[in-house]
């Protein structure tokens, strides 16, 4: 019997590949949230896996804020592209053209108007009754307790204090009209588990998460790469190019980046089995004084 | 472990190949938990780095010897969240060590233990249960033991914590191993392993302490990393629940699901339920490309020789080793929602990829989780346990939980709020004559209420396309 075994990562993939499969059946209108970082990357994969040879039942939704690297949004269309998803981008348009943006408004005001704001709206506007998110419970400290299955009320809320008993793999997949589920199959993965399968699986990833010579300017002790020209004159003849890489992907201003020279998955991993630091610590939104991710999950930011 | 420092691409070589330990900790905070838990997941993670040739050890960090750490606080402690308001049920931690991966469900132990317990407990392959050595096996202990039984968790440490405070006394951890044993007995955990141990000062938590030389065990987490897991799966009795059909062009029909349990081989003989139609395996896809065999839990999409017409909720098992089928079973139920059981309700229930609609017959008894004492209920409330018999709209396929977890497990949803209201481990099927209550189906006489003979078969189809979403109907003409 012991040939029936099977290591952490072909049970975390078989978990995964039952919970997206569950989605796609009970649903009538599931999304895929496509953030084009490494995790979004592996629940793409395991997407891609649970309906082979067939093609993934539902759509892939990127929120574009308009302040992404230039490199995730070149990634994201060639991927979509090169995987045949039905890939859909939304933005807050108005916000945009009003000009909000970090440098001008802060990062709490552009974060919930470009981030928060244009999901809310585009789940409304497409109706999506479950929606797929990358997130894991080792990441942060509020997604430890979440379920699986995520509820939320018509205006997108998380009510942690609410939440549904989960039990086995047999998931509550019923809501009213208006109502939702964020659904999370990598609630099981660890940042080391996500790399693992990364290199073992060959999933693409973004090329700003290994380390290269860029443009970097040191604002408030965050390493931001002037990834276009909405960088604000006062720091512009400050940029110097620096050997870095970034651990997490989100929007370029809001993104500081780490010096590194790891250039390989494994560099990188044994970067971060060597580094303290968690891998949040280098976004700037969650450092906002009044904002906790707590708070930002319960009003509907992933 | 050898003391030998990998390069970077080795470590990942061996890391790749640990296997998973899901467990469960039970206990409250003045049992140690906390501590306990910090030093599992800060000492073994100096360790495992400590495999790393690159590692440079920072001088600031925890762990350093003979000083004590309060471990207790590097957790986002359970208090603090109670002072927020934030009631957790369960909160998942993750670790390694050089041998496997470990995710432990912390459950609170005062509040809401029953629901708490349950839900963290569900996937566990391990349950820890911590006991103060100075006061033993407590109410607390024998709950907590019994709901580890319910759920049918094969592995149970019980950790005699604090140690130190009784002076390392052999005779006092034999007596509350010899008062915990006899009362494990009729419990039938498989399982039961005692260590003596001192969170705070880390005795036999990590190494194995040279202050118990009369204890001849594994430290706990030796334990934890060597417990053998993969023959608590069920390799015999082959059940496939039936998740999704994939059907991206005319020539291939794949059946998506988990092995929910047993093993299935490419040519083997499969009969769907409930049309007992058969048919032979004729490939097992993967995206990863075509398999000889597959076992629990993978997820895969099987092919059969015929066109045989299967949908979500059925089920694919082999001829000769059939589940139970029936609309009436009994189960033990646990209580979840704050609203009470109303026995009149029609619950949806949810039992592997099947939803239907289900009535509660009748409770034969509550169990006291304390005393584990029985007594006769109208109905059950949060956090209570019975004993009770349901009917189905359609017929489930099903094995007796003790048996078989995957399809032995059920939920209950209240309809009115889409709650999940409770939770079941099926005992066994029941015959409709030992049910209290009639098993009436809805019964529509259609000669009865005049409507011709040319509409039966229209009629017939849309009774079909009701049982398929539960609402099983009877029809008469």
């Amino acid at each position: 019997m012991s040939n029936y075994k099977l290591s952490h990562l072909q049970e975390l993939e078989a978990e995964s590949i039952h919970i997206i499969r569950e989605v796609a059946a009970e649903f009538e209108n599931p999304v895929m949230l496509y953030s084009i970082g490494k995790d979004s990357s592996v629940m793409v994969r395991l997407a891609e896996k649970a309906f082979a040879p067939g093609k993934v039942p539902f759509p892939l939704m990127h929120i574009d804020s308009k302040w992404k690297f230039k490199e995730m949004i070149e990634f994201r269309d060639r991927y979509a592209k090169e995987h045949g998803w039905n890939l859909i981008v939304e933005s807050n348009e108005e916000a945009f053209k009003a000009g909000v943006g970090p440098f001008t408004h802060g990062s709490k005001v552009h974060t919930d108007l470009m981030k928060t704001q244009a999901l809310l709206h585009a789940l409304d506007k497409y109706k999506f009754d479950a929606a797929f998110g990358g997130a894991r419970r080792d990441e942060e400290k509020s997604r430890a307790k979440e379920r699986i299955y995520s509820f939320r009320d018509k205006f997108h809320q998380w009510d942690p204090k609410n939440q549904r008993p989960e039990l086995w793999d047999i998931y509550n997949a019923k809501v009213q009209k208006g109502e939702s589920i964020r659904v999370f199959p990598l609630s099981n993965w660890t940042e080391l588990d996500i790399w693992q399968y990364i290199r073992l699986e060959n999933i693409p990833i973004v090329p700003l998460y290994f380390a290269k010579e860029r443009p970097i300017v040191e604002i408030d002790g965050n390493l931001i790469m002037a990834d276009d020209d909405r960088l604000p004159q006062e720091y512009r003849d400050k940029v110097k190019m620096r050997m870095v890489r970034f651990r997490t992907l989100g929007c370029w201003p809001l993104t500081g980046a780490v010096e590194s020279e790891a250039d390989t998955i494994e560099k990188i991993v044994e970067e971060m089995m060597t580094t303290t630091k968690s891998e949040r610590t280098t976004r700037v939104i969650d450092f906002d004084q009044d904002a906790s991710m707590e708070q930002k999950k319960r009003e509907g930011y992933f | 472990m050898d003391n030998s420092k990998l390069n970077i691409k080795e470590f990942l070589d061996k890391d790749e190949q640990k296997d998973l330990l899901r467990f469960l900790t039970a206990g409250s905070v003045d049992d140690g938990k906390s501590t306990l838990i910090g030093r599992l997941l800060f000492d073994s993670k100096k360790i495992y780095e400590d495999q790393l040739d690159a590692l440079e050890r920072d001088s600031k960090r925890m762990g350093n010897a003979g000083e004590h750490i309060d471990y207790a606080l590097l957790l986002d402690g359970l208090k603090a969240e109670r002072e927020q308001g934030i009631t957790i049920d369960v909160a998942y931690r993750y670790f390694s060590t050089n041998n496997r991966k470990f995710i432990i469900a912390d459950t609170p132990g005062h509040e809401q233990y029953t629901r708490n317990m349950i839900t963290g407990g569900s996937t566990a392959n391990a349950a820890i249960i911590l006991v103060d050595a100075r006061t033993g096996v407590i109410t607390q202990t024998r709950r907590h033991t019994y709901l580890i039984s319910l759920l049918g968790i094969k592995h149970v440490v019980l950790a005699v914590n604090k140690m130190d405070l009784v002076n390392f006394d052999k005779k006092v951890f034999d007596d509350i191993v010899a008062e915990y044993s006899e009362f494990v007995k009729p419990l039938n955990i498989p399982d039961v392993t005692c260590i003596p141990l001192s969170a705070l000062e880390g005795d036999n938590v990590v190494d194995k302490s040279d202050r118990t030389p009369w204890y001849e065990g594994k430290s706990l987490l030796n334990y934890l990393e060597t417990v053998p897991i993969d023959l608590d799966r069920n390799y015999e009795d082959f059940r496939y629940p039936v998740q999704y059909v994939l059907r991206p062009n005319l020539n291939f029909r794949g059946f998506c699901g988990k092995i929910a349990s047993g093993v299935i081989r490419k040519g083997d003989e499969v009969m769907a339920l409930p049309s007992r139609k058969t048919s032979k395996v004729k490939s097992i896809v993967t995206y990863d490309g075509e398999l000889e065999e597959a076992f629990p839990p993978l997820c895969v999409t099987l092919t059969l020789e015929d066109e045989i017409d299967i949908s979500r909720g059925e089920m694919i098992v082999k001829p000769e080793n059939l589940p139970l089928e029936s609309r009436n079973f009994e189960a033990m139920l646990v209580w979840m929602d704050e609203e009470a059981m109303d026995v009149n309700k029609q619950f949806y229930i949810k039992q592997t990829t099947n939803t239907t609609r289900a009535k509660i017959d009748s409770i034969k008894y509550k169990v006291d989780v304390n005393t584990m004492e029985k007594s006769n209920v109208e109905k059950l409330s949060l956090n209570e346990i019975g004993r009770v018999v349901f009917t189905t709209g359609k017929e489930l396929f099903f094995d007796p939980y003790t048996k078989n977890k995957q399809t032995g497990a059920f939920i209950l949803i209240d309809p009115i709020t889409n709650n999940t209201s409770a939770v079941g481990m099926i005992i066994d099927k029941l015959d409709s004559k030992d049910l209290v209550h009639d098993d009436a189906l809805v019964t529509i006489n259609l000669k009865e209420l005049g409507i011709e003979e040319n509409h039966f078969n229209a009629i017939k189809k849309v009774c079909e396309e009701m049982a398929k979403q539960g609402i099983s109907i009877n029809l008469k003409y």
